[in-house]
C-alpha cells in the first residue's frame, strides 16, 4: 500500500509543523514487555492513559494480541531520561579492546579457556 | 555544526543504521515521514469502518468473533503509528484534527463500500495482501521507530490475508449465487487493490527522495509487479478471474503483465470524491465526538484516585 498519499495534480501538501501546540490529552507511557519468564522487560512502544492502572490495560490491548507475553511495565515517557550525543557519550570504551577476551591470544592447547 | 550533523545523518542512511528520534534530521525527512505514518496510522483508522460494517451480519459465530479480532488489530496499528509519529515531535491531538479536518488523508482503498460478505474476504485477501507487500518493504525503512511498528505489524498482517482468503475458498465451494458473489467482490476490488500502490514511478514525484532517504526501499511499480504475481494465482485456485482482458503470463520475463490502470478514477477518490470518503470522516469525527464523555471520565477518575492518594499520603 502506498501509505505517502500521493499528492493531486492541483493540491499543496498540508504544511507540517512540529511547533505546534503539544498534547493537552492524556499522559504519554513507555511499555516494556516480558515476553516470558527468564527474559528481561524490553520496550515495545508508548501509549496515552490518564493513569497507570489504565495505561496497562491499554497495553494488554495494544501489545499483548497475540498472547506472547509475562508481564507488563509502563513508566510516564517524562520519567525516561536518556543519554546525549552517542559520538562521546560512549568514547570511554573506544580505545579499551583488551576488555573483549578476543584480544587475548592463547594456544589451543590450553583448552577451554 | 549543521554540515556536521548532515554528515552524520547520510553517514548513518548510507551505512543502513536506523534513524532515531533524538538524532539530528532534515527537516524534510522529518516531515516527509511525519505525513507518511500519520496517513499511514489514519489509514487503519479509518480502514476499521468498511469491515465493522459486516460484524453484525458476520455468517457464523467464529466468523464475527474473527472479524471482531481483525478490527481489533486495526484500531491496534493505528496506535503503534501514531505512537510512532508522535515520536518525531507531533502531537496526537494535531495528528487527530488533521485527519478530521481532512488536512491529511487515508488510503484510497478505504473510500470503498463493503457490498457484500464476500467483501470481507476480498479486503483481507486482496487489501492486507497489497498491504503486507507494502509493510514488508517498509520493514527496512531508515527510521527506527517506523521499522519497528512494522515489524510488529507484519507479524499480525498475515492472520489478517488468511482469514479472508479462507472465507473465499468457503465461498468458492459454496452455491452458484455465492460463487457470484466472490467474483463480483474481486471485481470490485482488483484495480483499486493496484492503485494502492500509487501512481507509477515515473509519476511520482516523492519517491525518488523518499528512496534516497530509504524511506521506502522499492518503487511503487516495482511492489505492484510483485503484488500481481503472488495475487493472480491465488485468484485462479478460487476458480476465479480478475477483470483485466489484457492481463496474460510473459514466458521470457517470469511475470503477470496486466493492463492500464484507470488514473482519472484513482485521482477522483484522492481528491475526495470516491464512494465513501464523505461518509468516513463524518463517521470519524461523530465517534470522536460521541466519545468525549468516556475521555472525560477516565481523566475525572484518575483525578480523584490521585487526589485520595495524596491525601493518604
Amino acid at each position: 500500500m502506498s501509505y505517502d498519499v500521493p499528492i493531486a495534480p492541483g493540491e499543496t501538501p498540508d504544511e507540517i509543523s512540529v511547533e505546534g501546540p503539544q498534547s493537552t490529552a492524556w499522559p504519554l507511557w513507555e511499555v516494556f514487555m516480558r515476553p516470558k519468564r527468564g527474559l528481561s522487560h524490553t520496550h515495545c512502544g508508548s501509549l496515552h492513559a490518564p493513569d497507570a492502572e489504565s495505561a496497562i490495560l491499554n497495553a494488554r490491548d495494544a501489545y499483548t494480541r497475540l498472547g506472547d507475553t509475562a508481564s507488563l511495565w509502563v513508566v510516564p515517557s517524562t520519567h525516561i531520561h536518556a543519554s546525549s550525543d552517542p559520538t562521546s557519550m560512549f568514547d570511554p570504551a573506544d580505545d579499551k579492546p583488551y576488555r573483549h577476551p578476543t584480544f587475548f591470544e592463547i594456544p589451543d592447547e590450553v583448552g577451554q579457556l | 555544526m549543521a554540515v556536521e550533523h548532515q554528515v552524520q545523518f547520510d553517514r548513518t542512511i548510507e551505512a543502513d543504521e536506523k534513524i532515531e528520534p533524538r538524532d539530528w534530521m532534515p527537516d524534510g525527512y522529518r516531515s516527509t515521514l511525519i505525513r507518511q505514518i500519520a496517513q499511514h496510522a489514519h489509514s487503519e483508522v479509518i480502514g476499521m469502518q468498511p469491515e465493522a460494517n459486516w460484524i453484525t451480519r458476520a455468517p457464523t459465530l467464529l466468523r464475527k468473533a474473527i472479524l471482531i479480532a481483525k478490527v481489533q488489530d486495526e484500531a491496534g496499528h493505528g496506535l503503534y503509528l501514531y505512537s510512532a509519529t508522535e515520536t518525531l515531535g507531533i502531537s496526537r491531538d494535531e495528528l487527530q484534527e488533521m485527519l478530521h479536518s481532512g488536512r491529511q488523508k487515508y488510503s484510497s482503498i478505504f473510500n470503498y463500500p463493503t457490498l457484500s460478505w464476500a467483501d470481507i474476504g476480498a479486503i483481507g485477501w486482496l487489501v492486507d495482501g497489497a498491504a503486507i507487500v507494502n509493510q514488508i518493504m517498509l520493514q527496512g525503512t531508515s527510521y527506527g521507530p517506523y521499522s519497528r511498528a512494522m515489524v510488529r505489524i507484519c507479524k499480525e498482517e498475515s492472520f489478517h490475508a488468511r482469514q479472508g482468503y479462507a472465507i473465499l475458498m468457503a465461498l468458492a465451494k459454496g452455491t452458484d449465487e455465492q460463487k457470484a458473489m466472490l467474483q463480483d467482490a474481486i471485481d470490485r476490488w482488483w484495480w483499486p487493490s493496484l492503485m494502492m500502490f500509487g501512481p507509477h514511478d515515473s509519476d511520482s514525484t516523492h519517491t525518488e527522495q523518499s528512496m534516497e532517504w530509504k524511506i521506502k526501499r522499492i518503487s511503487n511499480d516495482d511492489l505492484r509487479q510483485m503484488y500481481v504475481d503472488q495475487t493472480v494465482p491465488q485468484a485462479h485456485y478460487l476458480g476465479c478471474s480478475v477483470p483485466d482482458p489484457d492481463l496474460h503470463f510473459d514466458e521470457e520475463s517470469g511475470h503477470w503483465n496486466f493492463g492500464a490502470i484507470d488514473w482519472d478514477e484513482f485521482w477522483t477518490v484522492v481528491k475526495g470524491n470516491g464512494p465513501m470518503n464523505r461518509e468516513r470522516i463524518n463517521h470519524k469525527t461523530k465517534v470522536w465526538d460521541d466519545g468525549a464523555w468516556v475521555r472525560e471520565a477516565a481523566v475525572a477518575y484518575a483525578e480523584k484516585q490521585a487526589s485520595r492518594s495524596t491525601k493518604i499520603a
